[in-house]
């Protein structure tokens, strides 16, 4: 494994845990150079040492796929589990029922979401399970060499020339459909769009789900294809702004008057979501539904925060679990002892 | 001649009318009256309308397996008349429904008719159409307890504390029993000559069935996550789990619940749940039969690759495919031993009644975390739903959980550096760390190839390294996991290995034997890999019969592969049409495949 240098700047700037930044990197990524996964590696990074929490305070999982081996190359003070194709969101619930005190970060690509992967993904929808999903979004299975998802779009080329003739599936409708209380879609080259939405997501209480389009630079970035940096550049319409206002800081962006919305999350911090476009509502799930679905008609990739509800209730409120963690809980207080066990066996004589 | 407490009583009814209370009611009242009893539901896959049967074995001798010779039929359902009235032995008994006549041609010479127009009394009796179906079951109860000698206190009193609080309930159920009861009485000697006497034999026994103590035992293993997909035959352990949980697992103060139950999309999402928690420290597990196993096989990979303990359940039932859901079977054996795609060994467990199942269920925990790895309890639908007569299950308040090795802070600061997979102890386990400590114990866990240091790997001899030292760590675990029972005697020259449900059918074909003059010794496995104790036994014996319910002899496949047993040694007895095991089964079998030389006697220890 090839590893970074461990030379840190004594004037390296640390956050209030003391931690610099180096603190939040992981292992020297074997992608292919360029690619976007890369990028949001390096958001996630600053993302978690600008939020203050503490690297071993995270738990970060993957299934399988580029997008998968990521959590190798952030976070390498965190516990990780790449796991194996498809399974990540089970491994995220399992994981977040024994501790739902820790972050939970799952890597994920559209070959491992939304196929393989699909059935796990809507169903940790359902729960609100409480973690930040994050799709790296390529259109294509890159360690296979370049066969499409199910994400890629209708009349996308591949770079052998064969056209996909099937709909996509869309992670934010799919999302939206089944009631996801946080939904957003960035761009791995918008580091100011995406490095808020991590920290929001990061933040959020319940299942956050974030599709980060990431082109694959060997074998989706070509003419033709709708998943290319050229062609998400020129598609992409943000239509909600992000900041991410931790709790003691002041506000210090400054947008028009009447535009600008705040939502306040459970730790004290707060979400600002500056409205790029007039019409847009991200506290209505409808309205966010059909205003995607209408631009994407059109061709454009609707991004920013398209819906977000601060107050939904996560899998642990549902589950009316205990405030401890589950797997530190004393045993003396789960097992009943033997006079219950006699009691019990009353019932069986 | 009178045979007392010694008789099967076979219940033919209609899905859904009700009938499994009445059994219950007929069950219970047999077991406090201290006599050794156990039912087996022969039930359909439908929730409605088709035949469904209950078989009661009474033996004063405590052999309560399976047997298809029934004494008295009680034929409520016409759709199944013809073959429950064959079913019946020579000199039997069959109790019917006389308010519609029976064809003529359905009569036998060799067994007695005893009618009772249990639905036109039923009719004339109750006012809504629903009690007079139910109330029919429970009027055939009021019958057999006049033809056997049930003492009706007993019936009165489950009554009293199932009703205390619904009177009418109380009175229905009351003039049920008694309409049948008196009814019998007035048109037939009673009791019959084969009959029941109270005895004093349960009173260190309990009633239950194995997925209840399954279920208990994971209570009392401290489980806290448990993840599952509905599948028969294993729902009902995390239905008694649930239960459970629910009165002995809430807080207090703040009634919040120190568990948490997850009903998943499929079972996949199940064993991915179970790991997910077992890696972030609690003690997780779930329970399927054989369908969910082999969709949980990948997951199953990756618990014993990147060593993540996890119970796992397999309530067996009749395989391959959808196979026959409601009859039991042993035919996992194999799928599970071995579950997965690359070299993979498991730990199994094999418990043979449901006080097994209950303190099986804790030692999979200890297991589980002990050697860090998938641990399989493989019960049946014979015991997991059916309703057996088990010792009591007797707890020990000093038991604390085998965590394993768990580095906590404090150790993890004394060490240079964290390695997750170095074995340090030489016993082939490495200590592992759980999330959210500290930053030194972090460590990446993965499926991949990883070398000893935890560190993604495409290396040949660092590949190797790990899976060696996972199978020295199988090796060692084998002398660590439940003992088999072996039962030796002076004379005997053969012998028999079994394992779980078969367990009452053997006992009791082995008391046969031995009446006939034959000894037989008996081991029977209780875990996989086995230990050296059954290599042993193999060796002292020309010839062995392994008796399974299963076509292919997995539990010899496994014993040959192990011990390198010659295998004509292992003679294979087996019987896999779903229906539970019976002494008669084994006995047909042995005679079918006489051993050479068995009177001799060959055994080469004492």
């Amino acid at each position: 494994m090839s590893s970074k240098q461990e030379i840190i700047h004594p004037r390296s700037p640390r956050n209030k845990l003391g931690y610099t930044s180096r603190d939040y990197e992981g292992a020297m990524s074997t992608l292919c150079a360029g690619c976007g996964h890369d990028s949001i590696t390096a958001g996630i990074v600053q993302a978690f040492f600008e939020l203050d929490i503490a690297p071993h305070e995270v738990l970060k999982v993957s299934g399988i796929g580029c997008s998968s081996k990521t959590p190798t190359y952030f976070l390498s003070q965190s516990h990780g589990f790449n796991s194996v194709h498809g399974r990540m969101a089970t491994i995220a619930t399992g994981a977040s029922a024994a501790n739902g005190k820790l972050a939970c970060i799952g890597v994920s690509g559209d070959g491992d979401s939304l196929s393989i992967g699909l059935g796990h993904l809507s169903h940790a929808i359902r729960r609100n399970v409480n973690m930040l999903y994050i799709i790296e979004n390529n259109g294509v299975y890159g360690l296979t060499k370049g066969q499409f998802s199910a994400s890629a779009d209708r009349g996308t080329n591949s770079k052998k020339g064969a056209t996909n003739e099937m709909e996509p599936i869309d992670p934010v409708n799919l999302a939206l459909n089944l009631g996801a209380s946080f939904v957003a879609r960035s761009f791995s080259g918008d580091k100011s769009q995406l490095i808020p939405l991590l920290k929001a997501g990061l933040k959020h209480k319940g299942f956050v789900m974030l599709d980060v389009y990431s082109p694959c630079v060997t074998f989706n970035d070509h003419e033709g294809s709708t998943k290319s940096y050229k062609y998400t550049r020129e598609h992409c319409l943000q239509v909600v702004h992000t900041d991410f206002v931790p709790p003691t800081e002041e506000i210090t962006a400054q947008y028009p008057e009447g535009a600008t919305t705040e939502i306040a999350l459970h730790d004290g911090a707060k979400i600002r979501l500056h409205k790029m476009a007039k019409d847009y509502n991200p506290s209505s799930r409808a309205e966010a539904m059909a205003y995607i679905r209408e631009h994407q008609d059109q061709g454009e990739i609707v991004t920013g925060l398209l819906y977000c509800d601060p107050d939904s209730v996560d899998m642990h409120q549902r589950e009316q679990t205990i405030e401890e963690p589950l797997n530190r809980y004393p045993y003396d207080k789960l097992c009943p002892g033997s006079t219950v066990l006699d009691e019990i066996q009353g019932f069986f004589t | 001649m009178n045979r007392v407490n010694d008789l099967v009583i076979k219940i033919a009814t209609v899905n859904g009318t009700g009938s499994a209370s009445a059994n219950g009611l007929l069950m219970k009242s047999l077991f406090r009256m201290g006599i050794p009893v156990s039912g087996k539901n022969l039930f359909p896959s439908n929730i409605q309308g088709l035949p469904t049967w209950y078989e009661i074995r009474v033996n004063a001798d405590g052999h309560t397996g399976r047997c298809p010779d029934i004494d008295i039929m009680v034929a409520m359902n016409k759709k199944t008349y013809t073959q429950d009235l064959e079913d019946v032995r020579a000199g039997g008994y069959v109790l019917y429904d006389s308010s519609w006549p029976l064809p003529k041609e359905l009569l036998r010479e060799d067994v007695t008719f005893i009618s009772v127009p249990l639905a036109r009394m039923c009719v004339e009796n109750f006012e809504h159409s629903r009690e007079r179906i139910l109330m029919k079951n429970i009027a055939y109860v009021g019958a057999l307890a006049a033809l056997l000698n049930i003492e009706l206190d007993v019936i009165e009193n489950q009554f009293q504390e199932k009703f205390s609080s619904k009177p009418k309930l109380l009175d229905s159920n009351h003039q049920a029993i008694m309409l049948g009861y008196e009814y019998v009485k007035e048109q037939t000697d009673c009791p019959l000559p084969l009959h029941l006497e109270r005895m004093e034999a349960n009173d260190d026994y309990i009633m239950i069935d194995g997925n209840t103590a399954a279920g208990l035992g994971c209570l009392y293993a401290g489980a806290t996550v448990g993840a599952w997909y509905p599948i028969t035959p294993s729902t009902s352990l995390f239905d008694a789990f649930t239960r459970f949980c629910h009165k002995y697992r809430k807080d207090p103060e703040t009634r919040k619940n120190r568990f948490c139950i997850i009903q998943s999309e499929d079972e996949i999402a199940a064993i991915g749940i179970v790991l997910g928690a077992s890696w972030n420290g609690a003690r997780a597990f779930t329970s399927t039969s054989g369908p969910g196993i082999s969709l949980m096989n990948e997951c199953i990979g990756l618990g014993y690759y990147a060593e993540i303990p996890a119970v796992i359940f397999d309530i067996q039932r009749v395989g391959p495919s959808t196979g026959m859901p409601t009859r039991t079977q042993q035919g996992d054996i194999l799928s599970c031993a071995h579950a997965s795609h690359g070299d993979t060994e498991h730990i199994v467990l094999f418990p043979a009644n449901p006080e097994e199942c209950f303190h099986l269920s804790v030692e999979a925990f200890d297991l589980a975390e002990r050697f860090q790895t998938p641990v399989f309890v493989l019960s049946d639908l014979d015991i997991g739903m059916n309703d057996w007569r088990t010792k009591k299950i007797e707890w020990d308040d000093s038991y604390t959980p085998d965590r394993g090795k768990v580095l906590g802070k404090d150790e993890l600061e004394k060490m240079e550096t964290f390695h997750r997979y170095l074995d340090l102890d030489g016993d082939g386990i490495a200590a592992r760390t759980l999330p959210g400590e500290t930053a030194k114990g972090s460590y990446f866990l993965r499926g991949s190839g990883h070398n000893k240091h935890g560190i993604y790997t495409e290396n040949p001899d660092e590949y190797q390294e790990v899976v060696d030292r996972l199978k020295r760590k199988m090796v060692g675990a084998r002398e660590k996991l439940p003992a088999p029972i072996i039962h030796t005697r002076p004379g005997a020259s053969a012998a028999i290995i079994s394992l779980g449900s078969c367990d009452p059918a053997i006992r009791e074909a082995l008391a046969e034997l031995e009446n006939a003059g034959i000894l037989l010794d008996y081991l029977r496995v209780r875990a996989f890999p086995f230990a050296q104790s059954v290599g042993d036994f193999i060796e002292s014996y020309d010839s062995i019969y392994v008796v399974e319910q299963n076509r292919d002899g997995q539990l010899r496949s496994l014993l040959i592969n192990q011990f390198e047993t010659p295998p004509q040694k292992l003679v294979p007895l087996l019987v896999y049409g779903g229906m539970p095991l019976s002494a008669k089964d084994v006995l047909a079998g042995i005679e079918a495949q006489p051993l050479k030389d068995q009177e001799k006697p060959t055994k080469a220890r004492v």
